[in-house]
């Protein structure tokens, strides 16, 4: 087969044109977005105007990271069908959102999921430990993509880390700062389009290369690498590790603040059930694109060129393989549009955590625990937009700080944190009448200690990163524990003590929670 | 805060209420450990029988690509018949207890 030849890595001045277009518009939008930012529920929660399709098409771009488009495509060109088990974990978290959380979640909150968990309790303690695991849990989230965001650009358009750091930055800021939730639905929109619409365009070119028959595709990848990239190698092995991931991702999902947050956007309960419908099938639809592009790149593009045996722009993670592949289906302008779009797609993701993040700070923290509750719009808006520059300079530092480290663990870690210590509380708080304060709270506390502590200890950093022998947890994820002890302490700690006004305000807001009658 | 005025009392004690609140949940919490079962037979099989996931299916096709998919498009339909039930049978009875208070 010829060698392909690739122009990555070299300045792509059409990719930067197009995605200085695309910070052109986004921008235009923010700043039709800041006319109609003024009061909190417009600056968190768009004035919950945001349709049910809409905040569908929101949420996808809101989770569709750039990481999972280039991470995803890279683990299926080098492993094959591993990489499938992979994408898979990250959808069947969502059909749980839609049964368990979504509509409980928009009929009892406001802006935050702390809201949901917080509202018959104790105001103090609850918001206090709910606000250290959504903060947790968007931080290690945020760090991760920081990262990979330098190292992206770097490869992408061959401009220095520390330079692309403080442009993400800028940029995100820019649009949560003036725009608000507004401005940040339609970056994630308009995000989700062209990721969707150009993965569907890399497939279509590269289909069309094999008759239009996927099964051509597979047969040409099994005839050159052998038939075990069509079924599961090695990546799952112990069983125990398998179900401490797999509950690490579906149940993490379902404690994601910044996805969460997203219901509040639309006017009520039935769009808040149809968005996450819509979300479903179109980040469905995407993990077949990336299968596909994952086995288009190891056929046209070849394993050795994306692994790095061959040339310079290749990574043991095949991170580039759908960049590569859009180049060898489409030449060097496609790939700048590609580029572009993953580009774009960092954007989106980032803002979503830090709108999040402004939001628990302001929110959770300054409004229900230093001011009691009490507060005057004004004040709110402002502190929230404080804590959006504060989060702003935060994330760069933190994208100077690890630079160059392994951060990859990080996105488990906050996958564990949501799931053991977001989940167990949330759940718990809507489903259970004799749940309690103090449950809350240990339940909380137990499952982010727990994943902290467990993650360190796991063969994930103690032998990845710290290079000791052996680990001292033996499970990579420590779901599985950290998840399980968050649930068995809140239950633990609830039966011990009772707590009567909880309970009957349980019994008082069921109106609220079923019926949507005084939901905000 | 919902009130608690004596119409909203009646409606949350009435049998209508209560049904429609255990009927959400039996659904719901079915609809979940049938999803969990599923993605966990998956991971589990995989992790134990390797070789059954390898199994062809025609000439270029394996059982584990059919199955990773069909989780995909499993994910799905689910979403969609909560949707559909939802739409239909619960919003009914949430508009006919709200006519109430």
């Amino acid at each position: 087969m010829e060698q392909f030849h690739t122009t990555l890595g070299q300045t792509n001045f059409l990719a930067i044109s197009i995605f200085f277009v695309f910070v052109l518009i986004t921008l235009g939008i923010t700043y039709w977005a800041a006319k109609k930012t003024n009061t909190t529920s417009e600056f968190y929660a768009a004035g919950r105007n945001i349709s049910g399709f809409q905040n569908g098409l929101a949420l996808a771009g809101d989770y569709m990271s750039a990481a999972s488009f280039l991470g995803i495509a890279g683990m299926v060109a080098t492993k094959g069908y591993d990489g499938l088990i992979y994408s898979i974990g990250f959808l069947v978290g969502w059909p749980l959102i839609i049964f368990l959380i979504a509509e409980p979640l928009r009929n009892l909150g406001k802006y935050t999921f702390a809201d949901v968990v917080a509202y018959r309790f104790q105001q103090k303690p609850v918001r206090i430990a709910a606000a250290t695991g959504s903060l947790m849990t968007i931080i290690f989230y945020l760090i991760a993509q920081m990262v990979g965001a330098g190292g992206l650009i770097k490869t992408l358009f061959n401009l220095p880390y520390e330079f692309s750091i403080i442009v993400v930055g800028i940029v995100m800021t820019s649009y949560v700062l003036f725009g608000g939730m507004l401005a940040t639905t339609w970056v994630q929109i308009i995000k989700a389009v062209l990721l969707l619409g150009g993965a569907s365009i890399i497939v279509f070119l590269t289909l069309s290369k094999f008759h239009f028959n996927p099964l051509n595709l597979f047969e040409q990848a099994s005839s050159m690498y052998g038939e075990q990239v069509l079924s599961p190698g090695g990546y799952i092995s112990n069983p125990w590790d398998a179900l401490s991931l797999g509950l690490a991702l579906m149940l993490g999902t379902a404690g994601l603040p910044h996805i969460l947050m997203r219901f509040y956007t639309v006017p009520n309960a039935k769009e808040a059930r149809k968005s996450v419908f819509v979300a479903t099938g179109l980040i469905g639809y995407f993990y077949i694109l990336t299968f596909i592009i994952g086995f288009g790149a190891m056929v046209l593009v070849g394993q050795d060129v994306i692994t790095g045996k061959i040339g310079t722009v290749g990574d043991k993670g095949g991170n580039m393989a759908a960049l590569l592949l859009a180049e060898a289906t489409g030449g060097t302008a496609f790939l700048g549009f590609i580029a572009a779009v993953a580009f774009a797609t960092i954007l989106a993701v980032v803002a979503g955590l830090t709108l999040s993040g402004a939001s628990t700070l302001s929110h959770d923290l300054y409004v229900n625990v230093v001011k009691n509750g009490v507060s005057d719009e004004k004040g709110e808006v402002k502190v929230a937009k404080i804590a959006t520059i504060t989060l702003g300079i935060l994330s760069v530092i933190l994208g100077f700080i690890f630079k160059g480290q392994n951060v990859a663990f990080m996105v488990g870690l906050a996958f564990s944190i949501a799931a053991s210590a977001n989940f167990p509380a949330l759940l718990m708080s809507i489903l259970w009448k004799r749940f309690t304060t103090k449950g809350a709270y240990f339940s909380i506390a137990t499952g982010t200690l727990l994943s902290l502590v467990l993650i360190v200890l796991s063969p994930t950093v103690w032998v990845d990163l710290f290079k000791n022998e052996s680990p001292i947890f033996p499970l990579k994820n420590p779901a599985l524990v950290s998840m399980t002890a968050a649930f068995v302490v809140g239950i633990i700690v609830s039966l011990l003590e009772e707590e009567p006004r909880a309970a009957q305000l349980f019994e008082d807001e069921k109106l609220r929670t079923y019926l949507g009658v005084d939901a905000e | 805060m919902a009130s608690t005025s004596e119409k909203a009392l009646k409606v949350i004690q009435s049998t209508e209420f209560k049904n429609l609140v255990k009927k959400r949940w039996s659904f719901s919490l079915t609809m979940s450990l049938l999803m969990l079962a599923v993605y966990f037979s998956f991971l589990i099989t995989i992790a134990f029988n390797k070789e059954l996931f390898g199994l062809k299916i025609g000439n270029n096709l394996t059982l584990g690509i059919v199955l990773g998919l069909g989780i995909i498009f499993f994910a799905w339909i689910m979403t969609g018949v909560y949707v559909l039930w939802a739409n239909k049978s619960y919003d009914k009875t949430v508009e006919e207890l709200k006519n109430k208070l």
